[in-house]
């Protein structure tokens, strides 16, 4: 598909445009910190901004949403579907390592039965990409396979220059094009020799990255048992707070909840996001077989490094975001278990 | 299958008979609103039951597939919702959806072998709906034997059920225990691992083992010195559940999750999980 440019100056033009047909998601910045905010005309756009503070799965996942609702009348029960509706909307400045994390959590929510709420939701979404320029010392994208110059998505975008090139990747994004690309030019032989050298620079400076040789093998979905049972883990634990932090800002952790509340008129059903980092995760009656702050942390990584991938031909339910190693109170991480457990088992 | 966010929206049952089982068990008969039944399932299925407001938690289903008039639950007051619902009265609607997860073997696995359950406690609940299919199609197996133990003889659930029916019927051992003497119990004291032993069971059976975890796990130790093969047992998990279409998170123990990969498991399987449940 081909490819287009519109100088930075007009970006402003191009989110009305889009904003026009439907709710246009942009990393906004609101009391010193950058969210994916529906726009407006007033809206602080940081296209800039590498990380969100939280990641773009809220517009999918929602942290919280409403499943039915149900009347209580003596010994009667009624139950009312009172599903949010779902609009149409574009999704724009998503980085390389946040898309991805769509292809994680399809792979939970579209597997059967299908999550029909995730599902029109990812339906209803455009998503526009943005090339890295500027990686962070904690960006590890590129141990998944990610290439943060070439990000996927329905449409990906580059800023070179004062300059942003976009280009359709899908139909769904090619049809949006077509909504807004009399605001654009065309791009030609010399826009793509620059694109193509942004992409080479950005790659030189991943290099340089501490942890861009991070290196999975070891973790291949296999080794479950001698994975689990390492000693490493009481060190690796010791320190976690289960705060659970790391599970909200994380892009590609799913685990929910589904709790009941009694507004005196009616008991609304919702589902929250929810964290194995929490000793009532999996607390029944009788007690929960994860007594301590060791299991809970073993479940979380074991989980992202081992059960998943072993159910999902290799995919890791990490896209090295590096959210969680900034903000960990402890400084514990996804990489220090990954470093610590990593070539155990080819010695 | 039916899509998850329909999955999610259970429909509404109604309580239509209460019995008293023991001084913390009562069973629940449940029926949907037109009288029917909710759904039909296997030997080892579950439900998820609900009050709005107070929660919702996985049950298995203890009645047979082959009774199409109703569905029964044996429940153990335990817990917040339990204790709700152990306070329920004929004609309280709940909410119910299911069947969820993977049944016993019953028609491939156990056909023409000869089996062995081997219930404590409440454990009985899961495998009364197994035992009551194999009574159903009884020409499909071999022979039947039942052991049952719990605290006291107050404490055995379906003991009517089990004297009149079970006990009565030809082809069918059934070797009850309770773990101290009591005035009025003339049958065999002792805990149900050590009975198993004593029992000393011929090892060509199919074992189905179903109670508190540590029941589990000395009877499986005991089935083992008699030369069973953990290839040759059966059991039924349980773990906290929100979801019960392995998404929740949950009841995630290694890649399982024993709402949809379970809750019934063959020993051996077990093996290759992690030892978190």
């Amino acid at each position: 598909m081909m490819m287009y440019k519109i100088n930075v100056d007009r970006l402003p033009e191009l989110y009305a445009k889009m904003a026009e047909s439907r709710a246009l998601y942009l990393p906004i910045e609101k009391n010193d910190q950058v969210e994916f905010h529906p726009w407006n005309a007033d809206a602080c756009v940081r296209l800039d901004k590498l990380n969100t503070a939280k990641s773009a799965k809220d517009l999918f996942f929602p942290q919280t949403e409403n499943l039915m609702k149900f009347k209580m009348q003596g010994k009667n029960i009624s139950i009312e579907e009172n599903r949010d509706p779902v609009e149409p909307f574009v999704l724009f400045g998503v980085r390389a390592c946040d898309v991805r994390s769509f292809d994680v959590l399809d792979k939970v929510f579209l597997a059967d039965p299908v999550d029909t709420f995730y599902q029109s939701r990812r339906e209803n979404g455009v998503v526009i990409s943005m090339a890295c320029h500027e990686p962070e010392e904690t960006c590890f994208c590129h141990a998944f396979g990610i290439d943060a110059a070439d990000p996927a998505g329905d449409i990906s975008c580059w800023m070179v220059e004062g300059t942003l090139y976009w280009k359709p990747l899908t139909e769904k994004g090619q049809a949006l094009t077509e909504t807004v690309s009399a605001l654009m030019e065309q791009a030609g032989d010399q826009d793509q020799a620059k694109v193509e050298e942004s992409q080479k620079a950005l790659h030189a400076v991943m290099e340089k990255l501490p942890l861009y040789d991070l290196d999975l093998t070891g973790f291949d979905g296999d080794h479950l048992l001698e994975k689990f049972n390492s000693e490493k883990w009481a060190k690796l634990s010791e320190a976690c707070l289960g705060c659970g932090s790391c599970t909200f800002v994380c892009p590609t952790c799913q685990c929910y909840d589904i709790r009941d509340y009694d507004n005196g008129h009616g008991v609304q059903r919702y589902r929250c996001w929810d964290s194995c980092m929490y000793s009532d995760f999996t607390m029944m009656a009788h007690g929960t077989p994860r007594k301590t702050q060791l299991e809970k942390f073993r479940q979380r990584f074991m989980h992202k490094l081992v059960y998943f991938p072993s159910n999902n031909d290799g995919m890791y339910s990490c896209v090295g975001c590096g959210r969680c190693l900034t903000k960990c109170p402890i400084s514990m991480n996804i990489v220090k278990v990954i470093k610590a457990l990593g070539g155990e088992n080819h010695a | 299958m039916r899509e998850t966010m329909e999955a999610l929206i259970p429909t509404i049952g109604v309580v239509t008979d209460v019995r008293v089982d023991t001084p913390d068990v009562k069973t629940f008969r449940v029926n949907s609103l037109d009288g029917g039944i909710p759904f039909d399932h296997m030997p080892g299925q579950c439900a998820m039951l609900s009050i709005p407001g107070v929660g919702e938690a996985m049950f298995s289903i203890t009645s047979s597939p082959t009774n199409k008039e109703y569905k029964e639950f044996s429940i153990k007051k335990c817990g917040c919702l339990t204790d709700w619902l152990h306070q329920m009265e004929v004609g309280q609607q709940i909410t119910i959806r299911g069947p969820y997860g993977h049944a016993f073997p019953v028609d491939t696995e156990f056909v023409g072998k000869d089996l062995l359950f081997i219930a404590g406690g409440i454990g009985l609940a899961p495998l009364h709906s197994v035992i009551n299919y194999c009574r159903h199609y009884r020409d499909r197996y071999g022979s039947i034997d039942i052991v049952y133990g719990s605290r006291s003889k107050d404490d055995l659930v379906d003991y009517q059920e089990i004297l009149n029916e079970w006990c009565t019927e030809e082809g069918i051992n059934v070797y009850l225990t309770i773990d101290r003497p009591q005035e009025g119990w003339d049958g065999h004291v002792g805990f149900v691992p050590n009975y198993v032993k004593e029992l000393n069971f011929d090892v060509n059976k199919t074992a189905v083992i179903c109670g508190p975890p540590i029941m589990i796990k000395f009877t499986l130790a005991g089935l083992q010195e008699l030369g069973f093969e953990k290839t040759q047992v059966y059991t039924t998990m349980e773990l906290r559940m929100k979801c019960g279409i392995g998404k929740c998170g949950r009841c995630n123990i290694g890649d399982k999750y024993v709402c949809k990969d379970g809750p019934v498991f063959r020993c051996d399987q077990l093996d290759e999980l992690p030892n978190e449940y």
